[in-house]
């Protein structure tokens, strides 16, 4: 079990998701749990619940876990999935509201120091215009 | 009115198949203001309603509409999904095997708060929840013709998004763009309301 927070990547396209997560791969190594996912349940580009849960699931960390997401339907679909965690998990997982190439990596970094979940979501929406 | 085994299935069925029958529609709908994606989306939530028909009208009106609204949430993919889910699920959560107008009224006004919630929307941002509205407040008048009256405002509704312009969803992102086109979400909710009163009519 990892000691940093999770870092969770939501995006309609499985493509962007994979190589978003190479990105923060690179910048943070393994130290930081990770999980994404991209695509609709039929396989085209959309966002899955099942599938954000499982990328929940892998990313997990008892600290907590930060999910990016892209457009509107992610970030509904993430919640959503939140929702149907076991109850004792749903507090602990945090949708950040950031754009989600630039969110992750700075959220990954940000984990990687050891940060708390609270923090990790600050400084990825730091990245927000206002 | 008692709604069994038998009704319930109905019901699911009636709505699937419709849903089923407008997704290129639906889709057209979603091509002009948004990513074209709803009606395939739907087709996709409803197929799946539609082969496990059997298994989730065997349970409880309650439990059935909960397993509905949860396949949804899993098999659709879009935003669409998630609201239609919740409105599914808490409606399941409210409702028992013996419903009354007033009773539905009830539940389906829990259920459309739950839907707002979920979508962080409002009345008059070109969403489903313009024809939910209107709908429930026919419901809640009551009174003769009800099913030609509930039909009319479902249709009546979502005709009225045409000139709205989308404050939220992806068609938000187009702005003034999204004035002239009916909200998918909007057809999609007014085709649901319009089966299951056909379905609760032909009951009656």
């Amino acid at each position: 079990m990892s000691e940093n927070v999770g870092i969770v990547i939501v995006s309609h396209s499985a493509d962007v998701a994979r190589g978003t997560a190479l990105m923060v791969e690179q910048m943070v190594g393994r130290e930081v749990p990770l999980g994404w996912c991209g695509g609709d349940p039929g396989g085209g580009l959309g966002t899955s619940v099942e599938a954000i849960m499982a990328a929940i699931e892998r990313a997990w960390s008892e600290r907590g876990v930060a999910i990016l997401v892209d457009l509107g339907g992610a970030e509904t679909n993430s919640e959503m999935a939140i929702e149907m965690l076991p109850e004792e998990r749903r507090a602990r997982v945090v949708v950040c509201n950031a754009p989600v190439v630039e969110g992750a990596v700075m959220a990954a970094t940000e984990a990687a120091s050891g940060a708390s979940l609270e923090a990790v979501r600050q400084t990825a929406e730091e990245l927000t215009p206002v | 009115m008692m709604i069994d085994r038998e009704a319930r299935k109905l019901l699911f069925e009636t709505v699937a198949q419709r849903v089923i029958a407008s997704a290129e529609e639906l889709t057209d709908l979603d091509r002009a203001i948004g990513d074209g994606d709803h009606g395939v989306n739907m087709r996709r939530g409803f197929e799946a309603v539609l082969a496990a028909v059997d298994e989730l009208s065997a349970k409880n009106l309650g439990e059935s509409l909960k397993g509905v609204g949860t396949t949804l949430v899993m098999k659709v993919g879009g935003a669409s999904g998630p609201l239609y889910g919740t409105l599914f699920m808490s409606l399941g959560k409210t409702l028992d095997d013996e419903v009354t107008c007033e009773r539905v009224a009830d539940a389906f006004a829990t259920a459309i708060d739950a839907v707002r919630a979920r979508g962080k929307s409002d009345v008059g941002q070109k969403t489903m929840l313009d024809v939910l509205f209107p709908v429930l407040a026919v419901l809640r008048e009551g009174g003769t013709e009800l099913p030609v009256r509930l039909k009319a405002v479902a249709k009546a509704a979502s005709e009225e998004t045409i000139p709205m312009r989308a404050i939220r969803g992806r068609a938000s992102f187009l702005g003034e763009r999204s004035v002239g086109h009916m909200d998918p979400g909007a057809r999609s909710s007014a085709l649901i309301v319009d089966a299951v009163v056909d379905v609760m009519e032909g009951l009656a």
